[in-house]
C-alpha cells in the first residue's frame, strides 16, 4: 500500500499547528505574513501567541527586508506568503545573498495540483526554480503528518545555517480551492 | 528659496547619536551617512532597493528600548511605498524614517522622480497612520526633527527637501556579510552576534 493511501486518516492532522510549534520551538518572534487561505489557520495561531508579533504585510518583499532588519536586531523572523508572492520578492532576495542573512519561508503553493485558476499557474510552477536562482534552499512539504520535522528542518537550515530557506507547502496537502466551496 | 544640503542634514541627524540605530538607503543617502563617519550602527544598502524602511521596521521591533533611523532617497521610497502602509497600521514607536528629497534618481543621472512631480510623500505617510509626518524646507526645521528622531513617539516621517547635488562619493564598506557582522556584534556584543 502506497504512503499517499493512508492520507484520509492523516490529513485530518493539525500541520498548521506544527508548523507553529516549529516557529517557537526555534525562537521566531517575527512573523510577516501577506495573508492565503492554506496559511489561515497558521496566521490565527501566531496572532494568537504572545510571544510573536505578527505583522501584516501589503506585499511580500516588505517581509525580507524586515527578516533582515529582526536578524540586525537580535530576532528571528519568518515569512509566510503564496507562491506568487515569491515572484514579488526577486530583488529582495539579494539582501540575504549578499548579507549572509537567514531567511526562512513558508510558501503555500497553487498552480501546481487541481488548480482552477490558470493565471495561478505560470508563477506557481516557476516557484521553485525561481527561489533556486534567487539563492534560496527549497524544501517541500507533501504529507501532513511530516509538517513538524520538515518545518524545524527548514528552520534550523536557515538559522544554523544562516542561509535562505522556502519550504513549499504542497497543494495537494492544502486543499485545491474552488469558487463552488462554501466560504 | 534655498534648499538644504543633504549632508549638512544628515550630519545633524547623525553627530552625537546616542544609542542611535541607522539604515541607510541604497546610493546617495548610504554616502551622506558615511560621510559623517563610518559606523557600525549604521546599515547601509548597496541594493535590494525599496527595502531600507522594512529593514529599519525589523530592527525596530526587535529592539524596542532602541530609537531607530532610516536614511533614505524619494527614489528609493517610491520604490517602497506599500511599507509606509505597513509601519502605519503596525505602528512602531521608535521608529523614524528621513527622506532626502531631491526629486531626482541621484546615481543615474538626475532624472526627475515623482516628488518632483508633485507626490507628497508626508502626505501619503501621515494618511497610513505615522504619528508626525511632514515636508521640512529650512534650516530651522532641523534642531526639532532631530529631537522628534530621538525622542518623539514615533512612527515618524519627515521628507526634508534638498538641493540636487552631485558630491564626493564617501564609501562605506560593501561586503554585506561584514556590515552584518559588526552591526550585531557593536548592538548584540560578540557571542550573541555568533549565534
Amino acid at each position: 500500500m502506497s504512503k499517499r493511501a493512508i492520507s484520509p486518516t492523516v490529513q485530518t492532522l493539525d500541520w498548521p499547528a506544527e508548523l507553529h510549534r516549529a516557529l517557537r520551538s526555534h525562537g521566531v518572534r517575527q512573523v510577516s505574513y501577506v495573508p492565503d487561505a492554506g496559511h489561515k489557520r497558521l496566521i490565527e495561531l501566531c496572532q494568537a501567541d504572545a510571544e510573536m508579533v505578527a505583522v501584516p504585510l501589503t506585499s511580500e518583499e516588505e517581509g525580507v527586508g524586515l527578516a533582515a532588519g529582526a536578524w540586525l536586531g537580535g530576532e528571528r523572523a519568518a515569512l509566510l506568503m503564496q507562491s506568487s508572492g515569491v515572484g514579488n520578492c526577486v530583488n529582495a532576495f539579494t539582501l540575504a545573498s549578499n548579507c549572509g542573512f537567514p531567511l526562512l519561508m513558508f510558501v503555500t503553493m497553487r498552480g501546481e495540483w487541481g488548480e482552477f485558476n490558470p493565471w495561478q499557474i505560470p508563477m506557481g510552477q516557476a516557484t521553485p526554480d525561481v527561489l533556486r536562482l534567487s539563492g534560496a534552499r527549497v524544501l517541500r512539504l507533501e504529507q501532513a503528518e511530516d509538517a513538524g520535522a520538515v518545518a524545524s528542518a527548514a528552520a534550523k537550515l536557515a538559522f544554523d545555517g544562516y542561509a535562505s530557506v522556502a519550504l513549499l507547502i504542497s497543494q495537494r496537502l492544502i486543499g485545491t480551492k474552488s469558487f463552488e466551496e462554501k466560504p | 528659496m534655498t534648499l538644504l544640503h543633504r549632508r549638512k542634514v544628515v550630519r545633524m541627524l547623525l553627530e552625537q547619536r546616542e544609542g542611535l540605530l541607522a539604515v541607510a538607503g541604497l546610493g546617495s543617502s548610504a554616502w551622506d551617512c558615511t560621510d559623517v563617519g563610518d559606523h557600525a550602527l549604521t546599515f547601509p544598502l548597496w541594493g535590494a532597493m525599496g527595502s531600507a524602511s522594512m529593514i529599519g521596521m525589523g530592527l525596530a521591533l526587535a529592539q524596542r528600548r532602541r530609537r531607530v533611523l532610516v536614511v533614505t532617497g524619494d527614489g528609493e521610497m517610491l520604490m517602497g511605498l506599500g511599507s509606509l502602509a505597513t509601519i502605519g497600521a503596525h505602528h512602531p514607536e521608535n521608529l523614524s524614517i528621513v527622506v532626502l528629497d531631491n526629486e531626482r534618481y541621484g546615481e543615474t543621472g538626475m532624472q526627475k522622480t515623482h516628488t518632483g512631480c508633485g507626490v507628497d510623500l508626508a502626505s501619503i505617510a501621515k494618511a497610513c497612520g505615522f504619528e508626525e509626518a511632514r515636508i521640512v524646507r529650512h534650516d530651522a526645521e532641523l534642531g526639532s526633527m532631530r529631537s522628534s528622531v530621538y525622542r518623539a513617539r514615533g512612527p515618524l516621517f519627515f521628507q526634508v527637501k534638498v538641493k540636487a547635488e552631485a558630491l564626493p562619493l564617501v564609501l562605506p564598506p560593501r561586503d554585506g556579510n561584514v556590515l552584518r557582522h559588526r552591526f550585531r556584534e557593536a548592538l548584540l556584543g560578540g557571542s550573541a552576534a555568533n549565534r
